[in-house]
Formats: structure tokens, sequence, C-alpha cells
């Protein structure tokens, strides 16, 4: 049995007075135990709305969410409030894009990582404290002992992404799931940030469940990438697979519009046109046709359907890009 | 593709200094962010040169500081022959249609009460070019069209436009005035990574139609790579290294632009699982209390117990081409200096600035 | 984003970097010609609106806040009824008529008889004119109050905003001072003053109470445009200094004042209101004001006839809720996070 079941997750936006708008669009996937999945997608394609949906953080007014999300064979969307509250940090753990916003800033770090072992272990403080430390210490922390009764504003941005690790690690979460953790950090934190956590998850089986929109990120981390687009997967395969034979357009095109560092300096780039604002609705075709090069007539007669490719992984595209084109 | 003529930028030992005030009544200075201290380079006309670094290391301040848009506490800052910083009032008002700037953020740097063509005209009014409305009118439709907008943006207004179309304006905005220099400040960062593509392309189309000279300030090594034609490394307030953006990659010799250069992440697994990173300890030390000597011995884990500590090396030529701030540059190249561990030092975030804020401090005017 | 027709988008223009080629051009020509059509509907859908800018767009959103419909409602209704007074009234609000001073004793207070629905007042005035007419005396007072108000703080606050350094601090200073005075003890100073209590003592009172909230929201914001990036752009574009002041920073720092100059008003309606009800404002008792009415007999004949006092209370607390829900609700039009 999988970790995680995802099952036809949905999450429909609705404000009063404006129309309902789909953000996660029948999400399947699944992770299993001590597996690194990504999910990979730009702004508005749905991947935070997912990890929220998971959480149980979504607010309460103004969305419904709907499919299933099973946790060890239990359904988290049938949870009661407060039996969620009791899973999320205890068997799953979350890290967020901004650490400062994500830690309590009139509360000493160490307290803050304690009084997670505190509510989830039934530790008393002096113990809690205690284990705190050896957290901070296992996350690379210089000195923790000083930095359990310091403040988030007094240590630096990837020592504070390195508390929340901490503290989303504290109750050792069978499932740790990760929103953009090095966006807003420099590339050479983020490398430092993305070896911790690769060593984490080798260290602890602790499955993973990355969110990026960067691939770079995903190439070195996931065993299983999903490509989201408008609220979609669009393209799902083993990490080495993905980036040798892209075969959705989309993810093809994404490959190919970056620049890399160790590409031809000067080659033009393969820009894919438009934006997100041209997406047609996924009722009336394939939401990636009016910006899509391999766009054919079935595109435009309603979504195409998530099918199982000869390589292990699934795609939702009428004309993909041929395997033979590998990504230069 | 670009003809190589003499520099159209010259800046040198430029230094931008800001004060660290307080006080309940009356500011004091207690101390100064050396967000740039000591910086000396050139830009070729209708060349790129990419400036690259991470935040806190002054790259966007200097970039800042060459358009005066921030007061250079000292140093030359020579555009086209003349002394920039010379230049008082009017003269200088006049000397900024050639220079101009393209903003990391297309939404905030456009002026969200004013409509697409308004934006456009008001550059153009300031340099008494909207004289002829007709003339005016061709120019903007031109202009629009270059940066691939439709002539029906102009009645719009900024919100009304996805990010990439905002960046186009933000780009129209600074062609329509016939520049020499454009300084480009993080111009892709905020965009999603399908779009990036788009606007660089854009870019680089337009500078060979018009002979553009670009300064491109990011934090992206592969955006900078792939758009350059020189490259500099920017470490806390200082460049380390400078070199062809071929030759840079090719052969890294400053330890901080080799560190930077592996922690770049490459979407590629097979790349990824082979190459061996270089992690450096800790963060980025304040630029208000930077360390003696070389600025990066802090963290460098090629660091030599001679010298680095207390003599700040000077950026030198080391290849042809190639300059580098390193005393051991040859030695660590040739392999004779081998890396080493590094304790991290604790680094506290510089007083003054915003919890959260990474340090890139730019009061402006 | 999978409805593309709710963007305020435009059109995916045709761009240098699509090389037709390879791209759309080829593969569109093999769409079938009416879902091509519906391409390009759609596309039009979103190209054909647009030049919407920020204040029609807040205007839009204002429109559909039940919040603001209801506050607009009530000001709209009080302004009419402010106007048209004369009109609307059944009979002149300083008149005492027989058959109610007839009935007036020391325990009695005759309520809703014929001709008069909400009945007489202390000194046999009817009620209801004397409530309408009070509504002009509101409208004036707060209305004048907060224009003083807001024109002396604007102006201090755009000279802060604008120069900055020792003007800004000499200024800032200066509103210091006024913001530790209550509005209340101004009154009493400036009665002292002028010897004698009018509608004017009451009126800039409660101006220069306000004058430094809007000359410190003011500077507050202006300063904030300063550091803004667009005044940046502006000023890398070589445009004029006295323009930046006045193209950018000015108007954009003037939302937030405008919708403070709403919120204020319902303020300084209760303000004024409370300085009559003091005694501190006309001292002519036949000028019908809340306030007074509310001090004057509301509270000296409460055990006689309550209404006296509920009547202008609730008169009061209906109009400052306009004000504040419209305040409000445009607070949260203008609010750029809420822009969808």
């Amino acid at each position: 049995m999988s970790l995680l079941d995802v099952r036809d997750l949905s999450v429909v936006f609705q404000r009063r007075g404006e129309r309902p708008f789909t953000a996660v669009d029948k999400v399947s996937f699944t992770v299993e135990p001590g597996q690194t999945v990504g999910l990979v997608g730009e702004s508005g394609c749905g991947k935070s709305v997912t990890s929220l949906a998971i959480m149980g953080l979504l607010p309460k007014r103004g969305n419904k969410v709907t499919g299933e999300v099973l946790f060890d064979g239990a359904d988290l969307l049938k949870l009661r409030r407060d039996d969620m509250r009791d899973r999320r940090g205890r068997d799953i753990g979350m890290i967020f894009q901004d650490p400062l916003s994500s830690l309590n800033p009139v509360i000493p770090i160490g307290v803050q990582v304690a009084e997670v072992l505190e509510r989830h272990q039934g530790r008393d403080r002096r113990q809690a404290l205690r284990e705190a430390r050896e957290l901070l210490d296992a996350v690379g922390i210089p000195d923790p002992d000083r930095r359990l009764k310091e403040y988030p504003h007094q240590i630096s941005g990837g020592m504070r992404q390195r508390a929340l690790i901490a503290i989303a690690l504290a109750c050792k979460p069978r499932l740790l799931i990760a929103d953009e953790p090095t966006t807003a950090l420099d590339v050479t934190i983020q490398a430092q940030i993305l070896t911790l956590l690769k060593q984490l998850v080798d260290d602890t089986g602790t499955a993973l469940i990355m969110i990026t929109h960067d691939l770079g990120v995903v190439a070195g981390l996931c065993d299983t990438v999903n490509v989201l687009y408008g609220g979609k997967v669009v393209e799902r395969a083993r990490r080495h697979e993905l980036f040798a034979h892209a075969r959705h357009p989309y993810t093809h095109g994404l490959l190919n519009s970056v620049p890399r560092l160790d590409s031809t300096r000067g080659e033009r780039l393969h820009a894919i046109r438009g934006s997100v604002a041209d997406n047609i609705p996924w009722v009336e075709g394939c939401a990636f046709a009016p910006r899509c090069d391999n766009v054919v007539d079935a595109c435009l007669e309603g979504a195409p359907t998530l099918e199982p490719t000869a390589t292990g992984g699934d795609l939702r595209c009428n004309n993909p890009v041929s395997e033979e084109v590998a990504v230069p | 593709m670009t003809e190589r003529t003499g520099p159209l930028v010259e800046l040198r030992d430029v230094k931008v200094h800001f004060p660290i005030k307080s006080g309940v009544l009356f500011d004091r200075t207690v101390g100064y962010v050396y967000a740039v201290d000591g910086v000396s380079l050139s830009i070729n006309a209708g060349e790129t040169y990419g400036l690259v670094g991470e935040s806190g290391c002054g790259k966007s301040t200097l970039g800042r500081g060459l358009l005066r848009l921030v007061e250079p506490t000292d140093g030359e800052v020579v555009f086209d022959g003349t002394d920039v910083r010379a230049l008082k009032g009017e003269k200088m008002r006049r000397a900024r249609r050639r220079m101009q700037m393209i903003f990391q953020d297309p939404l905030s740097s456009l002026d969200p009460r004013q409509s697409v063509e308004s934006l456009l005209l008001e550059g153009l009014k300031a340099h008494g070019l909207a004289n002829d409305k007709a003339e005016t009118s061709k120019r903007l439709r031109e202009t629009l069209e270059a940066v691939g907008l439709p002539a029906s943006a102009l009645t719009k207004y900024p919100h009304e436009f996805s990010g990439g179309q905002r960046q186009r304006i933000g780009i129209a905005r600074a062609l329509v005035l016939d520049p020499d220099l454009i300084v480009a400040d993080e111009p892709v960062s905020a965009l999603d990574v399908s779009i990036q593509a788009q606007v660089l392309n854009l870019m680089k189309d337009l500078q060979v139609e018009r002979g553009l000279t670009y300064l491109i300030i990011a934090h992206d090594l592969a955006v900078v790579r792939h758009i350059s034609d020189t490259v500099g490394v920017m470490y806390l307030g200082g460049l380390v290294e400078e070199a062809s953006s071929e030759e840079l990659y090719r052969e890294p010799m400053h330890p901080y632009t080799r560190a930077l250069m592996s922690a770049v992440p490459v979407p590629d697994p097979v790349v990824e699982d082979r190459r061996e990173r270089i992690l450096l300890a800790g963060d980025l030390p304040s630029p208000s209390n930077p360390p003696a000597g070389c600025r990066f011995h802090t963290r460098c884990p090629w660091a030599q117990p001679t010298r680095c500590a207390d003599e700040r090396p000077a950026l030198r030529e080391v290849l042809s081409g190639h300059r580098v701030a390193c005393h051991y540059a040859e030695e660590i190249a040739a392999g004779q200096i081998r890396p080493h561990e590094v304790e991290p030092e604790l680094v506290r975030p510089a007083e003054g600035t915003a919890p959260g804020d990474p340090g890139e401090l730019i009061p402006t005017i | 984003m999978t409805e593309p027709t709710t963007q305020a988008g435009t059109p995916a223009p045709r761009r240098k970097d699509e090389r037709p080629g390879r791209a759309g051009g080829a593969s569109l020509n093999r769409l079938g010609d009416r879902k091509k059509a519906r391409l390009e509907e759609l596309a039009q859908a979103s190209a054909g609106k647009g030049g919407v800018s920020l204040f029609r767009d807040a205007l839009r959103r204002l429109r559909r806040n039940p919040a603001a419909i209801v506050g607009a409602t009530i000001i709209a209704l009080f302004v009419l009824v402010a106007i048209f007074a004369p009109l609307i009234a059944p009979h002149d609000p300083v008149q005492r008529f027989d058959e109610l001073t007839s009935q007036l004793a020391a325990d009695h207070i005759p309520g809703a008889t014929d001709g008069f629905p909400l009945g007489s007042d202390e000194l046999g005035r009817d009620l209801l004119s004397r409530l309408i007419y009070g509504s002009r005396q509101t409208l004036f007072v707060g209305v004048l109050a907060t224009l003083i108000g807001l024109a002396i703080g604007v102006l201090l606050g755009a000279i802060a905003g604008a120069f900055g350094g020792w003007v800004d601090n000499i200024l800032m200073r200066v509103t210091d001072v006024m913001l530790a005075l209550p509005a209340l003890l101004l009154a009493i100073t400036l009665v002292a003053l002028a010897s004698k209590s009018s509608q004017w003592t009451v009126i800039l009172a409660v101006a220069i109470v306000s004058v430094p909230v809007f000359a410190r929201l003011l500077r507050g914001s202006m300063l904030a445009q300063r550091e803004s990036d667009h005044v940046l752009a502006a000023r890398a574009l070589g445009v004029k200094e006295h323009n930046i002041v006045l193209r950018h920073m000015l108007p954009n720092a003037m939302t937030a004042v405008i919708v403070q100059a709403t919120l204020t008003l319902s303020v300084a309606i209760i303000e004024a209101a409370s300085l009559s009800f003091l005694g501190l404002g006309d001292p002519n008792r036949d000028r019908a004001e809340w306030g007074a009415m509310l001090g004057d007999a509301g509270v000296r004949y409460f055990e006689v006839r309550p209404e006296l006092a509920y009547y202008p209370a609730l008169a009061i607390i209906i109009v400052a809720l306009g004000f504040t829900l419209l305040g409000e609700a445009m607070r949260e039009a203008i609010d750029p996070k809420n822009r969808r």
C-alpha cells in the first residue's frame, strides 16, 4: 500500500458573487514510503493548493475540496479538524517557502521546536528542549545551545529554513511536504538546504513531496515527477525518463526554455508562447492548447485523458513530442 | 555579431556606502553599510555585461549607482567620455535619456494609475521629444511593436496585463527614449519560467536591432551566462572575478565563483547525480561589518593562514581577459592548494534591515 | 487558471519569438475552422474590454459590495433629506405649536398625535421636523470640518512628504502636538478664545483634530511612494522632480487619504454631536442639531419621554454608520490585494 494515495483531488474556490475557479482539477498521484515525489509547475498550476488540501490547511470557507487523500489507507479529508491537527506535525510535516512568516516571531526557536515534541510526543519541557537541541544540531545549525534561546529575526534566512525543517522533522513524520523550500534563498544557501533535505530523506526514510517551479531542483532530488498545468497533472514520469524524454509539449517546452549553465552560450531559447492567461478551460479542450506547438484538432474537443506510457509514466496529451527528440 | 568599439561605460573604484542612522530626536551616523566598496569595470558599446551575485552583494546598488539613482560615495562613473558624477541638476536629468533601466518587478515599477500610453509618453515629454503628435504616436506604436505588444495596449493599464507583458511594457518604456545603455536589474526573476525565455529572447533581439549596451544584474548564473558577453561576479561589495562568459564557465578561478557555479541546479539528473557540490559554510557576512582581508576568507574552503585574513586581494589579470581577486588563484587552479572544511561562522542579520530582508539596503534619494 | 475569460487579460499578441514556422502557424491551420473561430472569439472577448483604470476597477468592485451599497444608500438619503428639508419637513422646526404646548407638563411631553408623527419636543415643537432640519446642521458641520481638516492636512502632509528632511521633521513635530490635544479640550479652548461658542468653534475644533490624521497619513504614503519602484523608474527616465511629486507620488498617496476622509466624516459627525451635546456648540437653541437635541432635552427629560433621546441618537448612529460602511468598503475596493 502506498503511504499517500491522492485520488481525484479537486479544489474549487468559490467567492460570493464570483465565478467558481477550479484550482486543482482531479489530481491523482501516489507517494511510496521513503520516496521523493516532485510536483512541478508554474504559478497558478495548483501545486501549492494541492499540498494545502492534503494538509487540510485551506480556509474553511470559500472552497470545496473533493476526492480522496488516503494516508495509510485512511482518508484525511474525512478526518475531523482535531484529528487532522494531530496528524499534522506527527505523521506529516510541512516546510513553507517563507521561513520567517512560518515561525512565530515572539517565541525562541528552541521553544518552537520543543512545543511540537511536547504536543505530539508528550515530552516534558526539559526533555523536549534537550531533543530540540539535537534536532537543531542535526539540521546543521551551528552552536545549537545558544540558538535554542534566540528569536527568528536574530538568525539568517538559511538558518530559519533549517529551524523550520527541524520543527517539521521533530516527530519523525513519515511524510514531509516541502512547498518551494528554497525559492526565497540564495543559490549557495539553496544548495545547502537541498543537500540537507536529501541527506535527511536518506537517513530517516521519510517520504518527501517536493513542490517547486524549478526543474533544476527536481532533477537532483525526486524519484518521480508530476508536472502540473492548469490544475491537472499533464505528465508523470520517473526522474531520468522525464528529463531525457519529456513527452508533453509543456514539459518539453519548459526544459527548452530555461537557460542552462552547461549549455552553449548565445543559443536562442525556445520560449513557450503566450502566458497562462491564454489557457482555455479544460472542459473546452486541453488548457495548454493555445500555447502548444503540437496542437491538433482533438485538443479542442474536450480534455485529453491521462494515459499510461510505455515507459511506466503517465501522459495527458493527444500529440506528444516524439520519443526520439531528446532534450538538448 | 556586435561591433567592438571602445568602452561605453567605465567605473573606476566606485563606492556606495550607506550611513546607518540611529537616535531619538537627532539622527546620528553610527556606521556604514559598505554596499559597494571599490568596483572597477568597463562595458564595451554593444556588449552585454552580466553582474551576478547573491542578495546583499551590492550588485543592484552598483547598477543604481551607475545611473546615479543612488549617489556613489566615491569613484568615477564615466559614460561615453563624460564623468556622470560631475553632472549637476538639469544636465544630469538630460543625460538620463541615454541610460535607461529595466526593473525586477514589472508591476511595482509601473505607476498603477497611468495607462500604457501615458507611461511611455512620460519619458518622451521629460526630454521634449513629444512635440509632434503624429510623430509621437508613430514612435509609441513602433516601440510597442518592437517589444511584441499590440497597439491596442496603449489605452490599457498595467494591472490588466500578465507578468511577461508587463515586463515588455517596462522594456518599451526604456526603449522609447532610444537609449544607448540599459541597466536591467533582475529582468526575469519575477517571471514564470516559461515567460523568462520570451523576455530574454526579446532583449537579445533588441540588442541586435538597436545596438544596445546592457548591464544585466541577476542572481541566476545560468541566465547571466546565457545573455552576457562578459560576466562579473560580486561578493560583499566587491568584484571577485571577471571573465568572458565562456571562459568563466570553463575555468572559474575564484573559490566563490566555483562554489556559486556548483550550487546552480541543472535540470538534468545525469549532471546532477555526478556533480560535486562545493557547499559553502554559513551565511553572507553583514555588509556593515565586512571581514578584514579577503571578504570571502571566512567561508572559503581554500583559505590560507597567510595573507587571506589580513590583505584584501586586488582584482588582477591572471589570464588574458580574466581578472580574479584572489591571492592564490594560480595555486588553486593548479591544484596545489586543496579545499578544507570550514567551520560556519554565525552571521547576524544586518542591523537596521527589516527582519526577513536579506540585506540589500537600497535607500533612494 | 483554467478560466481565461475571468482574467482581465489580453489576447496573445503575435510575438517575435513565436517562430511561426515551427510554432502556431502551421499547426493552427490544421485546426477545425469552427474551433479556430472559437479560439479567436475567446481572444477577442478578453481583448475587447480593457482600458479599465484602477479607479473604474475599484468602482466596479465597490458596486458589488453590499456594505458599500447600504452605506451609499444611507448617505444618499441623508444628503437628500438635508437638501430638501424644507419640502419634507411637515412643520417649521422653530415654531411652537399651541396644541402641543398646551399638553406640556412637568411629567408629560406629548407623543405622536395627528399631524405630529413623532410628537413634541420639550418646548412644544415638532420633533420630526427638527430631526429633519437637524440633518442639515450635521451635514454642514461634518462636511465642512472634514474638508477644512483635509485641506490643511493634505497641505502639511504633501509638503512634509515632498521635501522630507528637516521640513518633514518640523511639520511632523507640529502634528504630534496636535495629536496630543483632545477635541473636547481644543473646543473648550476655542470657545474661551472666541469668548462665546458658535457652530464655527465646533467646526474648527473637529477640523483641527482631523488635521494630523490626514497629514500623517499622506506623508506616510508619500514617503512609501518615494521608495517605490515606479518613482525610481520615473527618476531614471529623467522626469523632473516636481513632476514626480505631482504626477506620481501625490496621486498615488491620495487614495488612502480620500478613503480616510470618508471615514473621518463619520467621526466628525459624532465629534460635532458630542461637542453640541456638552453645550459647546451653537448657543442658538432654535437651530435644530442632533447632538444638542440629545444633550438638552434627551438627557433632561429622559424619565419623561426617552424618545427625545432615542431619535437623535439613532439618527447620529445611522449616518455615522453609513459613512463608516462606505469608507471601509472603499478601502477594501482600492486595496490591490483584493483585485482579481
